[in-house]
């Protein structure tokens, strides 16, 4: 490998050409300051427009100053990160960027976590010259069920874009207009109801300022909670309580199962249960149905489409009903853990406690922000009555527990009430890319072989790169496994299959990098994706710390099934469980 | 964004697909694609916008987004008298500031618009070349040199 030997700061190092300034000086220890790069290292994900220029130093022998960013080392290269001249120009940067920001800092729901607000405070600015003539960006605030954008504090680092675009391939977003009226969004300026947008949230995970946040529920859920006719139920998927200790100063892949739970229930709640419950649900409807094609399949009926999608992702679905609603008939049709709790609380569990389903409210905790519009969905409910009526994010469930002056760090650890917060470690694994399929291999291959799965942990379906694939032996029959997460590489998937090149027997798909640990809702992982392995860690620690790890071993699902469902794929299940698909496509675009 | 909305006829829709093939429908020859298409229909509307994001693939948000960064490209249609008031140094300097917002008093519109009855539309361009003439407006084809408010009405009767 070429390398190049360059001085940073009076130390001499040696890096392989190509690399930038800014990754040379990191591998010194010099933190050199960015506000529009991004690198997501272990995603292989990389925003580097060289925009801001906060990340500027000096490099001898060149007239201007360099932005680090996107400059390449270069032989003898000499380069100084913090003289006179670097400094002066850093702030007044960052004076342009904040001349034209609205200033309500106390009430930005950004406010603590904005990457803008700790750059004016690391660069030590307190005062704009010349605020008092600048001109102010007055853009209209537009709320979709999930996201609002509030392009005002847009500074144009084009993250967002990056997200959308090169690792989604969603394409709902792009930066228009010039100077001052300059934003991101989507085409014709509309709101982004009538975009391609999945509600993904990727934007909103790597928005480094308060343009792009999610639909605040806490409010309404607050309501419901304090409404004594309720009876307030809520879920907890898995990814929750592998991420929401961050926001209370844990580290990294704390596991905060019990304190969530106990969190919960202190925050008035009347029963706490968990997703994860409806995730062995899903694996019992998704597995049979896997089953069901494949057999028949293998027996050369036509009509079995194979491969078979995943489903429990709502990104996902949004982004199939778009870009391959001619395909409507792959994904499998088993709703999301979401949506099966919902249906399942509001049926199965109304009745036990003899209440009608309109005095139930069910809420939902997500790492996601597409859940937002899937549990608004018109398919997804009775009469008018949702079947999970909130879903807040990860993020919100933190807030909700601050202001409501909970100390988490100090609970006693709680359990789930039951029955619906019974689960096994394959429901817990769901919150991982490859998860799901995992999950659904561990039951299928016990029905499909009428064996004892001796090693559970499918170790070949685990890990972070964007398209993984592995032949599992089912006894004797290989089952070929796709698995894609992040949009962009579900749609390398999606070409195959619609060109009739897929080999595969079954595809997972999750729409946010690293599955529902990297999630829109989460907390914010600013740039540093060991956060999310050491949520994906944590993930299968959970599930190796589960008496039970097979779907169909949960004693809860199969009392489910024996009292009130019948058998998976049963009528019943169809009616309750399982769902169907629209072409998204003719709703959006120009608005008629 | 244009409010205007209009329904592509087939040969529109054609036009537009050959004017991609042209350019092996490659995403790279977005704004080629662009002058053809502005050329063709005299601007840009968002039907036309949305048949190129399908035929270059290119997502329809980022055809907007080029269209909206370069000001020669235009989302509203031009009057049937596009009038261009000149604003470069010498125009600037003997009033040409003053004769743009007669313009834009007498047609009600502001620059980039056009009038309701589609008769004129409002641009300002720098140097047309002509500074001996200074201020200078082009109406069409037609140049007027050293232009008053006052002769604002009179230039505008002629088309009436």
């Amino acid at each position: 490998m070429e390398t190049v030997k360059l001085t940073i700061d009076n130390k001499e190092i040696e890096v392989p050409r190509g690399t930038t300034i800014l990754k040379a000086a990191k591998e010194l220890g010099i933190e050199i300051p960015t506000l529009c790069y991004m690198d997501l290292h272990d995603l292989n994900i990389e925003n580097k427009p060289g925009g801001c220029r906060i990340c500027v130093v000096e490099v001898q022998g060149r007239r201007n100053l360099a932005p680090t960013c996107s400059t390449k080392c270069e032989p003898g290269m000499v380069v100084k990160t913090h003289t006179a001249r670097v400094l002066n120009a850093r702030r007044t940067v960052m004076e342009f960027i904040l001349s034209d920001h609205p200033k309500d800092c106390l009430i930005c729901p950004k406010s603590g976590t904005c990457e803008l607000q700790d750059m004016a405070h690391r660069l030590g600015i307190r005062e704009i010259p010349g605020q008092e003539f600048a001109e102010m960006s007055t853009y209209r605030k537009d709320t979709s069920p999930s996201i609002i954008r509030d392009l005002d504090k847009c500074i144009m680092c084009r993250r967002c874009e990056t997200m959308c675009n090169d690792v989604q391939t969603v394409g709902a977003l792009s930066a228009f207009n010039r100077g001052f009226q300059a934003a991101v969004g989507p085409a014709f300026e509309q709101n982004l109801e009538y975009s391609s947008c999945t509600y993904c949230g990727q934007c909103v995970a790597v928005c480094p300022t308060g343009a792009l946040t999610e639909v605040n529920h806490v409010p309404q859920v607050l309501k419901a909670l304090n409404d004594p006719t309720k009876t307030v139920v809520v879920q907890t998927a898995p990814a929750v309580r592998a991420a929401l200790g961050e926001e209370f100063g844990m580290e990294p892949g704390t596991l905060v199962t019990g304190k969530m739970t106990a969190a919960l229930r202190a925050l008035g709640f009347d029963y706490v249960f968990d997703t994860d419950f409806a995730a062995d649900l899903t694996i019992m409807e998704e597995g049979t149905e896997l089953l069901d094609r494949l057999s028949r399949h293998l027996k050369g009926d036509k009509t079995a489409r194979i491969p078979i999608l995943t489903s429990c992702c709502p990104g996902w679905v949004n982004f199939f009903e778009y870009y391959y609603s001619d395909m409507k008939d792959v994904p499998s049709t088993a709703k999301s853990p979401q949506q099966m709790f919902g249906a399942i609380a509001k049926s199965y569990f109304a009745e036990k406690i003899g209440i009608n389903r309109k005095d139930m409210v069910v809420v939902s905790i997500m790492p996601c922000l597409a859940k937002k519009y899937e549990c608004q969905r018109d398919e997804f409910s009775v009469d008018g009555n949702p079947d999970v009526d909130f879903s807040i994010s990860t993020r919100e469930l933190a807030t909700f527990i601050k202001q409501a002056n909970i100390d988490i760090r100090n609970l006693h650890d709680e359990e789930f009430d039951s029955p619906l917060g019974e689960s096994t470690g394959a429901g817990v694994i769901f919150g991982n890319t490859g998860g799901v399929i995992e999950a659904a291999c561990r039951t299928a291959y016990e029905i499909f072989t009428g064996k004892k799965l001796e090693r559970l942990e499918f170790t070949e379906l685990r890990g972070m790169e964007g398209v993984r694939s592995a032949t599992l032996d089912f006894d004797g029959t290989p089952i070929k496994i796709g698995i894609a997460h992040g949009l962009g590489n579900a749609r390398k998937l999606l070409d195959d299959v619609k060109n009739g090149k897929s080999e595969f027997t079954a595809i997972e798909v999750m729409a946010c990098p690293g599955g529902c640990i990297g999630c829109g809702g989460q907390p914010l992982h600013h740039g540093n994706s060991d956060i999310i392995k050491a949520r994906a860690a944590a993930i299968y620690t959970e599930d190796r710390k589960k008496p039970l790890r097979k779907s169909h071993e949960n004693p809860f699902i199969i009392k489910l099934y024996e009292e009130f469902l019948g058998k998976p794929g049963s009528e019943k299940s169809h009616h309750l469980l399982h769902t169907h698909y629209f072409d998204r496509k003719d709703k959006i675009l120009v608005k008629k | 964004m244009s409010s205007i909305k209009i329904e592509l006829r087939k040969e529109d829709v054609d036009f537009i697909k050959e004017t991609c093939s042209k350019f092996n429908n490659d995403p790279q020859e977005l704004i080629n694609v662009l002058h053809g298409c502005q050329e063709h229909f005299g601007y840009l509307p968002a039907e036309v916008q949305e048949v190129i994001s399908e035929h270059l693939n290119v997502p329809v948000a980022k055809v907007y987004g080029v269209v909206t960064f370069y000001s020669f490209f235009t989302m509203t249609p031009k009057g049937k008298h596009p009038i261009s008031i000149c604003m470069g140094t010498a125009c600037y300097v003997r009033g040409g500031e003053k004769v743009l917002e007669e313009f834009k008093k007498e047609l009600g519109i502001k620059v980039g618009e056009s009038t309701k009855d589609n008769k004129f539309s409002l641009s300002s361009l720098r140097c047309v070349g002509a500074c001996g003439l200074a201020p200078v407006v082009l109406v069409g084809d037609k140049t007027y040199g050293r232009v008053a408010p006052d002769d604002v009405k009179g230039i505008l009767k002629e088309y009436e």
